[in-house]
């Protein structure tokens, strides 16, 4: 390749990202005139759902640690928010303490998961880890006596929105002839979250710790052999995923205003699996498109009721039930289709240097 | 003494049904190596399809015992049919497929499955038609009805029948061969296809009696009821060590047995501050310590690093 196609080349990637940085930027507007402002909320939640995809990915695409109990790191980080700027015990912490705050404990929790389980392999794991999310979610759910720490079922409610200096997010702006609404502001934050998330990613998995855990997947006796700590890497696969979803779980409290152990649930952690798998695993292009398949696919499919009514003249079957009997359907077809996902990771095969140059 | 003698009592009975479930999920898990989470509502439509036939036969005057084998064979005929048609379509196709792919076509079969019960069920709680008066015996204090005594029995009865079927029939050969290694189960004349598919049916057969016995105890069926009764099923598989046969028994037992005995008695013993609310979480507790010490389940052979 000439320096001259390198350099059209770099140019046309460059026009590329900015064309994509542009069009994220003026989507929620685009998203607001077309489908309506319910759908900038479901698009700012499509990127909270990135951050969790890509935060699993470590553990079940890099590591290849099968986790079904993902969404309790995405509690912890969501209730450590709620608990402390909240009127629940009456604090009200800054946010810029209160995310990195979420985010250590979630990785905390992630170790405190990871300790036990290091000997276990495959899908011994894998219940294991549904256990503790089902372990998490119930003492959430219960914690409400003899101290009232969680209150219990009912949940956390006047979560204080996020502020950063005097900026609040909870207000509409006005900024150069746009009108900034709550849930613009959000969706801005969640973007740049998901950007570092997804920045994090690719240079996490093409690091010296990002190898290790691939190889770590391929054949764990073949990488400890090769002088990789199996212990510490696996441990860190737990806590870097717990990280990325205690950092959304805070955001994601502060978005809603309001946590209860009913959104932590086991068929989350499964939706987020879903996730990871359908989009191709391993790959953070294909995981960041399963987490905004899944999460508009079933809001797409709310439409069904109205349209049974304009086809049929009545509402056939129950539009929630007939939505979830379409998930489940497209999830066994898409599967069926592409097993390995929609966009599976490519093996990337190092060859040994050879004599010629400029081989390659 | 009589709490804890009752408390046993419930929890063996409860733990039998646990158990016949988890035989399911650990014979699939054994020759495919999948985790099977359509079991529990197999499990599930096993349990309405036979509730909604008790419905139908206990107002015209049938004898109890003949609606309850009715009842039974039914079920049991739908689930076979059902297991055999999942596995033929769902996950026949990606045999040969990342490990994944077939869990996330599980996942989907189950979704399908209960919404497909909530759509022809409704999402109400239905009530089971009381068929018989179940006599109480008194043992050791505790009281234990015919109806516990009977599903306790033919639960045993099943297992042992399954444990014998596996040890001594052909089929059971052809089954434990394949579980070894499929590709040379084939090449020594065993048609693993045949064994995969006698498989799921047998699996969810004894599903659907587990599903009977589940409305005849509790009087009542959900169409999500399968969802808690298989994570409970499949916990047990893997308490016992999953693939292992026996140990799916084990595991159901002790499973039952613990629950009953922390339910009842944690109250006491943490003084009120931790209630029968937390019984859930016994299970994977027990789960976690267990294999914690020993990784491949209570009777799983250790599988040494090159499985």
């Amino acid at each position: 390749m000439s320096i001259n196609a390198l350099l059209t080349g770099q140019r046309v990637r460059w026009a590329a990202w900015v064309a994509i940085a542009l069009l994220l930027l003026a989507l929620p507007f685009i998203t607001e005139a077309v489908l309506g402002r319910s759908w900038v909320r479901i698009i700012a939640v499509a990127l909270l759902f990135v951050m969790l995809a890509l935060g699993l990915n470590i553990v079940v695409g890099f590591a290849g640690l099968l986790d079904l109990g993902y969404i309790a790191f995405f509690a912890v980080g969501a209730y450590s928010y709620a608990l402390l700027a909240s009127p629940q015990f009456a604090v009200h912490w800054p946010f810029l303490v209160l995310l990195p705050l979420g985010a250590a404990i979630a990785a905390v929790f992630g170790i405190l998961l990871g300790a036990p389980t290091l000997r276990l392999r495959g899908d011994y794991l894998a219940i294991v880890t549904l256990g503790f999310g089902e372990i998490i979610r119930v003492f959430l759910n219960n914690l409400n006596r003899p101290v009232n720490i969680t209150n219990g079922p009912q949940g956390i409610t006047l979560i204080d929105p996020l502020q950063i200096g005097g900026f609040s997010l909870a207000q509409t702006h006005s900024f150069a002839g746009l009108t900034f609404s709550p849930v613009h502001n959000y969706y801005f934050v969640f973007l740049l979250c998901a950007a570092l998330s997804i920045a994090l990613s690719l240079r996490l998995e093409n690091s010296r710790i990002g190898r290790a855990w691939v190889a770590i997947r391929d054949d764990e006796l073949a990488a400890s052999a090769m002088g990789i700590n199996t212990r510490n890497i696996k441990l860190l696969a737990f806590a870097m995923g717990a990280t990325f979803g205690g950092v959304a779980g805070g955001l994601f409290a502060s978005f809603q205003g309001f946590v209860s152990p009913e959104s932590f649930q086991l068929i989350d952690s499964i939706m987020v699996l879903c996730m990871v798998v359908l989009g191709g695993m391993g790959n953070v292009a294909g995981v960041v498109l399963g987490a905004v398949l899944l999460t508009a696919l079933p809001e797409a499919l709310r439409y069904i009721g109205p349209l049974q009514q304009r086809w049929l003249g009545h509402v056939m079957v129950d539009p929630a039930d007939l939505r979830m009997l379409l998930f489940g359907l497209a999830l066994v077809l898409m599967m069926l289709m592409r097993p390995e996902g929609i966009w599976p990771a490519r093996r990337r095969i190092v060859s040994a240097p050879t004599e010629n140059p400029h081989g390659g | 003494m009589d709490i804890f003698a009752q408390q046993l009592i419930n929890g063996l009975v409860l733990g039998s049904i646990y158990a016949l479930v988890a035989l399911g999920y650990t014979m699939v898990y054994g020759i495919l190596g999948l985790i099977n989470f359509a079991h529990g509502d197999i499990t599930m439509v096993g349990a309405l399809v036979a509730l909604t036939i008790v419905q139908a036969l206990s107002a015209a005057g049938i004898p109890a015992p003949v609606i309850l084998v009715l009842a039974g064979g039914g079920a049991m005929i739908v689930c076979a049919t059902l297991g055999l048609s999942i596995e033929r379509v769902a996950y026949r196709p990606l045999r040969r497929a990342p490990r994944l792919a077939p869990l996330i076509t599980a996942i989907g079969v189950s979704i399908l499955l209960q919404y497909s019960a909530a759509l022809i069920w409704g999402k109400q709680y239905i009530a089971m038609p009381k068929l018989l008066e179940p006599a109480a015996i008194n043992i050791a204090g505790a009281q234990l009805t015919t109806l516990q005594l009977a599903i306790f029995l033919l639960a045993c009865t099943i297992m042992a029948g399954l444990l014998w079927f596996i040890k001594a029939s052909r089929m059971g050969r052809a089954m434990r061969a394949t579980e070894q290694n499929p590709d040379v189960a084939g090449l020594m004349g065993v048609n693993t296809n045949t064994v995969i598919a006698f498989t799921f049916i047998l699996g969810s057969a004894i599903g659907a009696i587990a599903g009977l016995m589940i409305v005849l105890y509790y009087g009542i069926g959900h169409y999500f009821m399968g969802f808690m009764l298989g994570l409970k099923a499949f916990t047990a598989a893997v308490l016992g060590g999953i693939g292992n046969v026996g140990g799916a028994v084990l595991g159901g037992l002790l499973l039952g047995v613990i629950e009953s005995l922390a339910s009842g008695y944690i109250g006491d013993l943490t003084g009120g501050v931790f209630g029968s609310n937390y019984r859930d979480i016994f299970a994977f507790l027990v789960l976690v310590i267990v294999l914690v010490l020993r990784p491949s389940g209570l009777l799983g052979q250790h599988s040494g690093d090159r499985a």
